[in-house]
């Protein structure tokens, strides 16, 4: 759940990223996040998960109250989130399984729990037999789908991703998004933000639109329309 | 899911990798902490040593105080007395004249000192010091006294002595704070860089909802483990170094004034302290070089 109430942000350099947006995400819901290079998508996305804070107004995610929020709660509230990179972020140097390992240590899971968990996952994203894998030796496809594997692991009540498919080909754009949905169907809220104006038309989602830091449109079953 | 994993196989994995990962750093860490705790060890055993022949020594804290031969014995009585009174001073005994020749006649095996007269001996008060620090203060007080005509302290060995304590002491408290900072800002800087490396992969964690401790464990394990290897190699180095000079110091002239403290009587001590040293300099310094990376 999302919910930005008259949010304003400001960088230190004077840069208005944000100009009064009135945002609402609900449990369960699929949209997109849309707007040219610059028009405060990024913006938008690192005051969701607190690497950023609104100048003013009211930044609510998961039921955590990001305007107010302690310092040693904002992992906890990141627990809820699973975040997707454009360049997934995996870390090199371990395994398929080891990314995904570390992140469900990060929560104190058992090795039990994630004998059982990561398997389940990895099947999800169609990657069971690159377990043992390094991500230097995957496609770039392979690599997002291990990112939203990593995602995914920690069973979190949303997704967050960002230009999820903005380093891979066509077809395999398609199918990531095919993946997301999919993901969304089993009841995680998912908030994609893309550029992709093809992908956008094909899903045929709610779409949220962001110009200069303002929403322009939000249309449930909308086009892209910028 | 529940939540009780505790992860410490996991950190001590990682710390343990994270060392090899970046070696030559790591051996340089370990090089600056054996040689800081060796100089740091090499000046508190000379202390510990000084103190040790000051122990000695105190155990021979005297000095005689010659009494005005026209003093009769009501009058030594009462200098006996007032001598007794002054600060420092442990015991005082009074020695004859007669008592004092036949002393010197017992260490004499030349017939011609015996019909030496009496008069070429003095009476004295033989006076016993608590603490050899204040040995100069209490030969001059008793000195001040009316009825003392001259006094005689071999001091020059105990000055000596204390004199080398207390430099040693000094210079040991001096060098363990400069080298206790440098080898922090060494371990600082090999924990940092290893942190640098890792910033992508730190930045991934805290997206991923690692709390501070989660990410800090493993770098403080490192720097943990780098301090306990310079410990243990240091000691070692310490003992090889001081057999050495301990087996010199007893084959010279120096073993007749000087018996140097054995180190089988403060290995444990030595350990402990490098131990505790080389672990508290380690964990304070990944501590430190890990915070700025934290804030994500």
């Amino acid at each position: 759940m999302i919910r930005m109430v008259d949010v304003y942000k400001e960088y230190d350099n004077g840069t208005k990223a944000i100009k009064g947006l009135n945002l609402r995400i609900d449990d369960g819901e699929f949209a997109f996040l849309v707007g040219p290079s610059g028009s405060g998508k990024s913006t938008i996305i690192k005051l969701l998960t607190a690497e950023e804070f609104a100048t003013k107004g009211r930044v609510m995610v998961n039921g955590y109250n990001l305007s107010t929020i302690k310092r040693q709660q904002i992992p906890k509230m990141r627990r809820t989130l699973g975040v997707i990179f454009q360049d997934f972020r995996l870390i090199d140097k371990k395994t398929v399984w080891g990314n995904l390992e570390f992140t469900m240590r990060i929560i104190g899971a058992t090795n039990r729990e994630m004998k059982k968990r990561i398997p389940y996952v990895l099947d999800l994203v169609g990657l069971s037999d690159k377990a043992k894998a390094y991500p230097n030796e995957m496609s770039g496809g392979e690599q997002q789908r291990v990112a939203i594997a990593r995602a995914l692991v920690n069973n979190p009540q949303m997704i967050i991703a960002d230009e999820p498919t903005g380093n891979l080909d066509p077809q395999r754009s398609l199918e990531i998004m095919t993946l997301l949905e999919r993901i969304n169907s089993m009841g995680t809220t998912m908030l994609v933000v893309t550029h992709e104006r093809g992908l956008v038309n094909h899903f045929s989602k709610r779409v949220v639109a962001i110009q200069n830091g303002e929403l322009i449109s939000d249309e449930q079953g909308g086009y892209y329309k910028l | 899911m529940k939540r009780r994993q505790t992860n410490l196989g996991y950190f001590v994995s990682e710390g343990f990798h994270s060392i090899f990962s970046h070696g030559l750093m790591s051996f340089a860490a370990v090089c600056m902490i054996v040689a800081c705790l060796i100089i740091m060890g090499s000046f508190t055993l000379l202390a510990l040593n000084a103190d040790q022949v000051m122990s000695q020594l105190e155990d021979e804290n005297v000095f005689y105080a010659y009494i005005d031969e026209t003093y009769t014995d009501e009058q030594i009585s009462e200098l006996e007395a007032q001598v007794k009174q002054i600060d420092n001073v442990a015991s005082v005994e009074f020695i004859s004249r007669e008592q004092a020749k036949e002393e010197y006649l017992a260490g004499q095996t030349n017939e011609l000192y015996i019909d030496m007269p009496d008069e070429v001996f003095r009476d004295r008060l033989v006076i016993h010091v608590n603490d050899l620090e204040k040995f100069s203060q209490t030969v001059e007080a008793v000195s001040a006294l009316e009825g003392v005509a001259e006094h005689r302290a071999e001091q020059d060995l105990t000055d000596a002595f204390i004199a080398v304590r207390n430099v040693a002491t000094a210079v040991a408290g001096i060098l363990i704070a400069i080298l206790a900072a440098i080898s922090l800002f060494i371990i600082a800087n090999t924990v940092r860089l290893a942190a640098f490396a890792r910033r992508e992969e730190i930045a991934i964690m805290k997206m991923c909802g690692a709390s501070d401790s989660f990410i800090r464990w493993p770098f403080v394990i490192e720097g943990m483990l780098l301090g306990l290897l310079g410990a243990l190699l240091a000691f070692f180095a310490q003992w090889g170094i001081y057999a050495g000079v301990y087996k010199a110091v007893m084959t010279s002239s120096a073993a007749t004034i000087v018996i140097p403290v054995t180190f089988g009587s403060v290995w444990y001590c030595v350990l402990g302290v490098f131990t505790l040293a080389g672990v508290l300099i380690g964990v304070c310094g990944s501590g430190l070089a890990i915070r700025r990376f934290l804030r994500v």
